[in-house]
């Protein structure tokens, strides 16, 4: 398969109070993909992210997932395409067991009966959460949280996952089985964070947004190497690119690994 | 804040205790709130110096609180929590009828403080059962029931994220009370004002979650309905359950059984 394409073409948005939050973003994410967005605060990421399941409509530009563009008409088969995992998993989990939740995509796909419930089985197992299927999701801890908040994309089986900030509140732990966790995915992925160690971990892509407009895309690893680029977006090289803060000898240069 | 977080932590209580696994549990949530629900408009349609006849109808939590194995303690507790509006709504009865109702050997009790008796005695009887119902059901399963028996499906979701998202704001809520009282001295800081440039705030982050969370449900497929997803299934003898307490409820309604029992002793004694 090869349409589980995203492309984005000049987007542009300003909120209604004037703010412009995007000015003239273009990129395409081709299948099988897995792309970091950065940036500072404000840069505009999310504002992003809101327009690939066409919560927010451009002001400008255009916009296509896999085979359609996004219009009012194609909205409905670009949300089952477009998984999105967000920020805060307290806003996405509002059904009152995890099961509930998990099955609340499927049956609104209208899936039979048996079809929700292996998906929903299957979704919660691939996230390694099905001994939560039936607890509320208020007392699940933040990591099972997030995990959980993917499973409830999951279900859906999309074919591209959009997910913002995931590993924020996460302890080191459960950040680092998250990540591996989405090394197994084969969807095309998008995410936006400030995590740079996940980046470098995860996506061999980075984009970068400064004030609405990209302001650098490439492989990640040289686009980390890259001072000024990382200045001017208020970033840091990640730590894992960084020197031993102990010995002070600067690591084999993570380029030489990414050759390999 | 102890009493946000206790009163919070009281709430999973309850979810916890409507998650046994009883005969009352497992039956039909429909039956349940049906049968509830005569129950109530039964008790409630006493006249306002009832008293006697009202005791009979103690056998009908009495009997889910045994068979549920609902901690009657935690119950009480409960019930206690919306007692205030109860007394205030019956407290002045007494001063406003005097006339005196029952002559008990010296002692005359007016009308007032039988009435005031019977409001506390439905109050206690009606939220006692409406709690005993989501005890023995659970929230949502009452939700759901609800949704099945015809209620809009508007009013039915507000229920349901009003239990999911009560949480969330009272955590929300005893955040910024912590970061308040860390900051505010010798009772500045925690006059009017502040009070409600924070209620103010509370309301905007609210409005702001629940444009998310409709963002949320959007990005999955949501069209206005809520698919519940465990079916729901009536059996015949849950249907006399319904029947049969219905049945004693009206009964007990018409007649006032200890009344009767207690001319039918006299009848044997005299």
């Amino acid at each position: 398969m090869s349409h589980h394409i995203v492309e984005v073409k000049d987007l542009r948005y300003t909120y209604p109070d004037g703010t412009p939050a995007l000015q003239g973003v273009s990129f395409r994410v081709v299948h099988g993909e897995s792309v970091a967005i950065v940036g500072a605060n404000g840069a505009g990421k999310s504002t992003l992210l809101l327009h690939l399941n066409g919560y927010l409509a451009p002001k400008g530009g255009e916009i296509r997932i896999g085979d359609y563009p996004l219009t009012r008409k194609t909205l409905q088969t670009v949300r089952r395409t477009v998984g999105m995992v967000f920020q805060d998993p307290d806003d996405q989990l509002f059904m009152p067991t995890v099961y509930d939740d998990v099955a609340f995509g499927p049956l609104n796909l209208g899936l039979p009966t048996s079809e929700v419930e292996s998906r929903v089985l299957n979704a919660l197992s691939v996230v390694d959460t099905l001994h939560l299927k039936n607890r509320p999701p208020y007392k699940l801890s933040r990591g099972e949280k997030r995990s959980v908040a993917i499973a409830s994309v999951l279900s859906m089986s999309p074919d591209i996952l959009v997910m913002d900030e995931p590993t924020s509140d996460l302890d080191p732990k459960a950040r680092r089985k998250l990540i591996e966790l989405l090394k197994t995915f084969k969807h095309t992925k998008i995410i936006a964070t400030h995590d740079l160690d996940m980046v470098v971990d995860l996506c061999e892509r980075t984009i970068v947004i400064y004030n609405g407009r990209v302001i650098a895309d490439g492989p990640t690893l040289k686009i980390f190497e890259n001072q000024a680029i990382l200045a001017e977006s208020h970033l840091e090289k990640p730590l894992g690119m960084q020197g031993c803060p102990v010995c002070k000898n600067s690591v084999v240069p993570l380029r030489d690994r990414g050759d390999q | 804040m102890p009493s946000i977080d206790s009163t919070f932590f009281d709430i999973g209580t309850m979810d916890a205790i409507s998650r046994q696994d009883t005969f009352v549990h497992r039956m039909d949530p429909r039956i349940k709130v049906l049968t509830t629900l005569v129950f109530i408009v039964c008790v409630v349609s006493f006249g306002k110096h009832d008293i006697s006849a009202l005791i009979p109808f103690l056998v009908y939590p009495l009997f889910l609180v045994v068979l549920g194995d609902v901690p009657v303690g935690y119950l009480l507790r409960k019930v206690m929590l919306a007692a205030p509006f109860a007394v205030l709504i019956g407290i002045f009865n007494p001063l406003l009828d005097r006339e005196v109702l029952v002559q008990l050997g010296p002692f005359g009790i007016s009308g007032g403080w039988v009435s005031f008796l019977s409001i506390l005695l439905r109050f206690t009887m009606t939220v006692g059962a409406a709690l005993i119902l989501i005890a023995t059901t659970g929230y949502h399963a009452v939700c759901m029931a609800l949704e099945r028996m015809g209620v809009p499906q508007v009013f039915v979701v507000q229920l349901l994220f009003l239990h999911r998202y009560l949480f969330v704001l009272v955590d929300e809520a005893s955040r910024m009370v912590r970061a308040r009282s860390l900051r505010s001295f010798q009772g500045k800081g925690a006059g009017i004002r502040v009070f409600g440039s924070m209620a103010g705030h509370l309301l905007l982050r609210t409005l702001d979650r629940a444009q998310r969370i409709h963002l949320a449900m959007l990005s999955r497929g949501f069209d206005g309905n809520i698919r519940p997803f465990h079916p729901l299934r009536v059996r015949g003898w849950e249907v006399m359950f319904l029947l049969g307490w219905s049945a004693l409820f009206v009964l007990m309604r018409c007649y006032n059984v200890p009344r009767f029992v207690g001319t039918l002793i006299q009848g044997f004694v005299s």
